[in-house]
């Protein structure tokens, strides 16, 4: 199993531009898409997420056009969702240069649509986006941008929708997701050896050390972060030279 | 002008980015007519098997690509058109391949996380036109459950997952890859550098 942990930066879209926020709220202008694009697949990024975070519907042409953009610019591998609530949706997404799609609100809501996707487009091209939240002694599954319970359990969730045929889990802790405080290797690792397909960890990355022990004690497959990559406090080059020196295997870019 | 096999189920478009980035020339064909005539072919493949023998059956492309392969014109699978090189695929057992290499494509052993996606390393076998100038450590980036798995004279470079499966194959004019060039970096343009200069 020589298979490389990936590095994923993540680019929360709003319409044409980058975003980031805190806890998914305070959003603030982080540059333009195909710009960053362009920089991670040149830094040695593994693969890139865009994610339609206004996911709204008369907002869809503008983020398809994004995604061509972004598209343009890569020789890795790209992931683009928000908002994707039918097969039309991700057949639209997947044809503006995308290879996989992420749902989220939609599944919950309807279940078969990963089914439905997954027989469509091959699971390699569904990866089920879960944001999850302690409650207790357990996760549940937010929805509608973290701001909504769907009163389900994230573990069963996750069980469920690779049965369905989601191909990749993308696990974003709702109680980390922009604290810098690390990744929540407890969640990440009960997700990751309850189902049989790659988990990607987001959510409240900062420091190298974060990245080896999700990738460690977390179980994760890849680590997605989206600010400490944009604003360059975290060079992915560094990052991975870091990790390989711990014996994590990564791809180093010539 | 190298002419991709337009089947509807793949990622074109990413394709023909790589090849433009490498200055080379690309038509899609969906007819038998243009693939009777392309002087370079390139199957991309992504999703299911089932999905792609269909429509090449549909569409009647099956003689034309066997013949034009046969007929000795530089070819290029990529990923499920590697897959289809093979008579058959435990994807979908009741339908044949392109029966152009013996054996079956099977599924990737439980043993390890499916599908098999991300980035790994191949284990060289056998002088690689295809490899030349990739360093031998180089990282390729793979979206598959399904592999070929019965080795052969052809099997230039396997990858291990589970188990060891074939990554890259050449002979003569027929090459596949299992991993996908159009995404793999610098690594993979490389690949496809080598593709263009048999086409050239």
């Amino acid at each position: 199993m020589n298979l490389a942990r990936r590095i994923i930066p993540c680019l929360d879209v709003d319409g044409d531009r980058v975003v980031k926020g805190v806890n998914f709220v305070g959003l603030r202008d982080a540059g333009d898409p195909a710009q960053l694009a362009a920089r991670y697949n040149a830094e040695g990024a593994d693969e890139l997420v865009v994610l339609d975070i206004a996911a709204s519907r008369d907002q869809r042409p503008t983020f398809l056009e994004t995604i061509r953009r972004v598209a343009a610019e890569l020789a890795i591998p790209l992931t683009a969702g928000g908002g994707i609530r039918s097969a039309e949706d991700a057949r639209a997404v997947l044809r503006a240069g995308a290879d996989k799609i992420t749902l989220n609100t939609a599944a919950v809501a309807r279940p078969e649509l990963i089914s439905e996707t997954s027989l469509d487009f091959g699971a390699q091209a569904i990866v089920l986006a879960i944001d999850a939240k302690r409650e207790g002694d357990r996760w549940t599954v937010m929805v509608r941008g973290g701001r909504e319970s769907a009163n389900r359990d994230a573990i069963t969730w996750a069980k469920q929708g690779v049965a369905l045929g989601a191909g990749e889990i993308l696990l974003t802790s709702m109680d980390r997701d922009g604290t810098k405080s690390g990744f929540d290797i407890a969640l990440t690792a009960a997700i990751s050896s309850a189902v049989s397909v790659p988990v990607i960890a987001s959510g409240g990355a900062k420091l190298p050390g974060h990245f080896a022990e999700i990738f460690t004690a977390g179980c994760a497959d890849a680590a997605l972060a989206a600010s400490i990559f944009h604003d360059n406090i975290q060079p992915i080059r560094e990052l991975k030279e870091f990790l390989a020196a711990r014996g994590i295997p990564v791809r180093l870019p010539c | 002008m190298i002419t991709l096999l337009d089947c509807g189920v793949s990622n074109l478009a990413s394709v023909e980015r790589a090849l433009h980035r490498l200055g080379a020339d690309s038509q899609r064909a969906t007819t038998p007519e243009c693939v009777s005539t392309a002087h370079a072919l390139l199957l991309p493949g992504v999703g299911h098997f089932e999905a792609l023998i269909r429509v090449l059956d549909d569409r009647k492309l099956r003689a034309p690509l066997v013949d034009a392969i046969r007929r000795g014109i530089p070819f290029l699978g990529i990923c499920l058109g590697l897959q289809a090189l093979y008579n058959t695929s435990e994807e979908a057992p009741e339908l044949t391949g392109l029966q152009l290499l013996p054996g079956g494509v099977r599924a990737l052993p439980a043993v390890a996380k499916l599908p098999h996606m991300g980035w790994n390393r191949l284990l060289k076998k056998h002088n690689s036109r295809l490899l030349e100038g990739v360093d031998a450590d180089a990282y390729f980036y793979f979206a598959h459950t399904y592999a070929a798995m019965e080795l052969g004279e052809e099997t230039v470079a396997a990858c291990t997952y589970g188990r060891e499966f074939v990554a890259v194959l050449e002979k003569e004019n027929m090459c596949a890859v299992q991993f996908h060039p159009e995404k793999s970096g610098e690594a993979g343009a490389q690949v496809l550098r080598n593709f263009l200069r048999l086409c050239a």
